[in-house]
């Protein structure tokens, strides 16, 4: 479970997030929606603290982790995160790009980090590509091989930052894939996304956001065949 | 005639043989350059912990570790080595401690080059992508911890050409050693010099062997770097 009280971000005069007030249960796959600038990367961002936030409080299940005694790697461990582009280690392997965080931090020997890629690899069709580095890899493998190198850390949330906005179209589908079967395993999911399709299919929740607030939510098909707020339709008009 | 063109009518093998083969005087240019490959490679591993170091510093979001970084850098790229040198020589080191000598040449040295090699460093860091530390430290590692694991190994890579070349500075200037009476290669020819009173022939031994070390330095570099380069391959 995730709590988010009162979360206001700025950027030096600019403020993204004007007090967000948010409850995502777990198990809940919750879709974030919006136009660009609107401030859903940066809450997503908050939620593991990669973006500090001015004000506010965030809890996961009953720890708070804005308060400064909370240990944030600990937590993070906690929360898988995905991004846009991928961030694989470019100069380790696929192989040691999972393995790298669970045995350097200890919480795996490097047989047992070795045996779960294995694991994790085959199950997202990508076991062929344990030696390879990530510059031979197609962008929708990229992308499947970050869900997994999250997923190492047996997370109990993942975060998904945009993760299928910088692939070919051809590629969506495998990452989007991945995904799904996370959600049937009943992962706590957020995701910022533009992928209407996914977020209708997947989503428990849909938020939508504009301007630093979440201006409306709803079930994700309600939501979007019947907007309520004039500019949720205004978006939605846009982009379907 | 004066005298020092005088040995120019000998002719080149009775020059060469008394330059190099009497008295043995080639084993005064192999020491020397014993000397200088040793000052050489202490100076450049202190320059490469020193300037790793400096380069973590005048990044850190903790200002006066940055600031003292910088003024470290300004300070020593605004001076001389061979003021720096004799700094170290005369008055840091020499006179109160009973290091050798050669150890305080390769002090000097090594925070030199620390200045420089931290520039380099510092560039190399800010070139890799933010989204790797992000990654990292998305994962649960510890800031040092993907800076050691993630962001040092790339940003290595991405300087070794210009860590090359500071190495290769490095080896060169070593050749003012002789200012606080070490005997590297540059002094061995001078004071071959001295005995033979022949300029030509120590002298372009001495460039020679330079030159010939600068090469391999590059050759050797060339190969890691490319050995390096592996994981860009596509």
């Amino acid at each position: 479970m995730i709590a988010v009280e009162g979360l206001r971000k700025s950027f030096g005069k600019l403020e993204v997030l004007c007090g967000i007030d948010e409850r995502i249960e777990t198990g809940e796959k919750v879709v974030v929606i919006g136009p660009s600038g609107s401030g859903k990367s940066t809450f997503l961002r908050c939620l593991n603290l990669l973006e500090t936030p001015d004000e506010g409080k965030i809890f996961l299940d009953d720890i708070e982790i804005t308060s400064p005694q909370c240990d944030i790697n600990a937590i993070r461990r906690r929360m898988g995160m995905t991004f846009q582009h991928f961030n694989l280690f470019p100069h380790l392997t696929v192989r040691d790009n999972m393995t790298l965080a669970p045995v350097k931090l200890k919480l795996m020997s490097k047989e047992e980090a070795a045996e779960t890629a294995q694991t994790l690899l085959d199950r997202v069709g990508l076991l062929d590509k344990a030696d390879e580095f990530p510059s031979r890899l197609s962008g929708g493998q990229k992308q499947r091989i970050a869900i997994v190198r999250s997923l190492m850390m047996k997370p109990d949330v993942m975060l998904f930052d945009e993760p299928t906005s910088a692939l070919d179209p051809e590629m969506v589908g495998e990452v989007l894939d991945v995904m799904k079967q996370l959600a049937k395993e009943g992962m706590t999911m957020v995701v910022v996304t533009h992928e209407m399709g996914f977020a209708r299919e997947v989503g428990d929740r849909l938020l939508f956001m504009d301007e630093g607030t979440i201006v409306e939510q709803g079930p994700p098909a309600e939501v979007l065949s019947n907007p309520r707020e004039a500019r949720t339709q205004d978006f939605l008009n846009k982009v379907l | 005639m004066s005298w020092f063109a005088m040995p120019a009518a000998l002719s080149f093998a009775e020059r060469f043989k008394r330059n190099f083969v009497e008295a043995d005087r080639w084993m005064q240019l192999v020491d020397g350059l014993k000397i200088t490959l040793w000052v050489s490679l202490l100076a450049v591993l202190l320059g490469i912990v020193l300037g790793v170091l400096l380069a973590l510093m005048r990044l850190s979001r903790f200002k006066p570790l940055s600031f003292l970084a910088g003024m470290y850098i300004d300070i020593v790229r605004g001076t001389p080595v061979v003021v720096q040198l004799m700094i170290f020589y005369f008055v840091l080191l020499g006179p109160h401690t009973s290091l050798d000598k050669v150890y305080i040449g390769a002090i000097a040295f090594g925070c030199n080059s620390g200045a420089y090699v931290a520039e380099i460093v510092r560039a190399g860091i800010l070139s890799v992508d933010h989204g790797q530390m992000e990654a990292g430290r998305s994962l649960g590692m510890t800031q040092v911890m993907t800076m050691r694991y993630v962001i040092l190994p790339q940003a290595f890579k991405n300087i070794l050409p210009a860590l090359g070349n500071e190495l290769i500075v490095l080896i060169k200037e070593t050749s003012v050693l002789g200012y606080i009476g070490v005997v590297d290669l540059a002094r061995a020819g001078e004071q071959i010099r001295a005995r033979t009173l022949d300029a030509f022939m120590p002298l372009l031994a001495v460039a020679l062997i330079y030159y010939v070390m600068v090469k391999l330095l590059s050759y050797l570099l060339q190969l890691l770097e490319r050995r390096l380069r592996e994981s860009d391959r596509r």
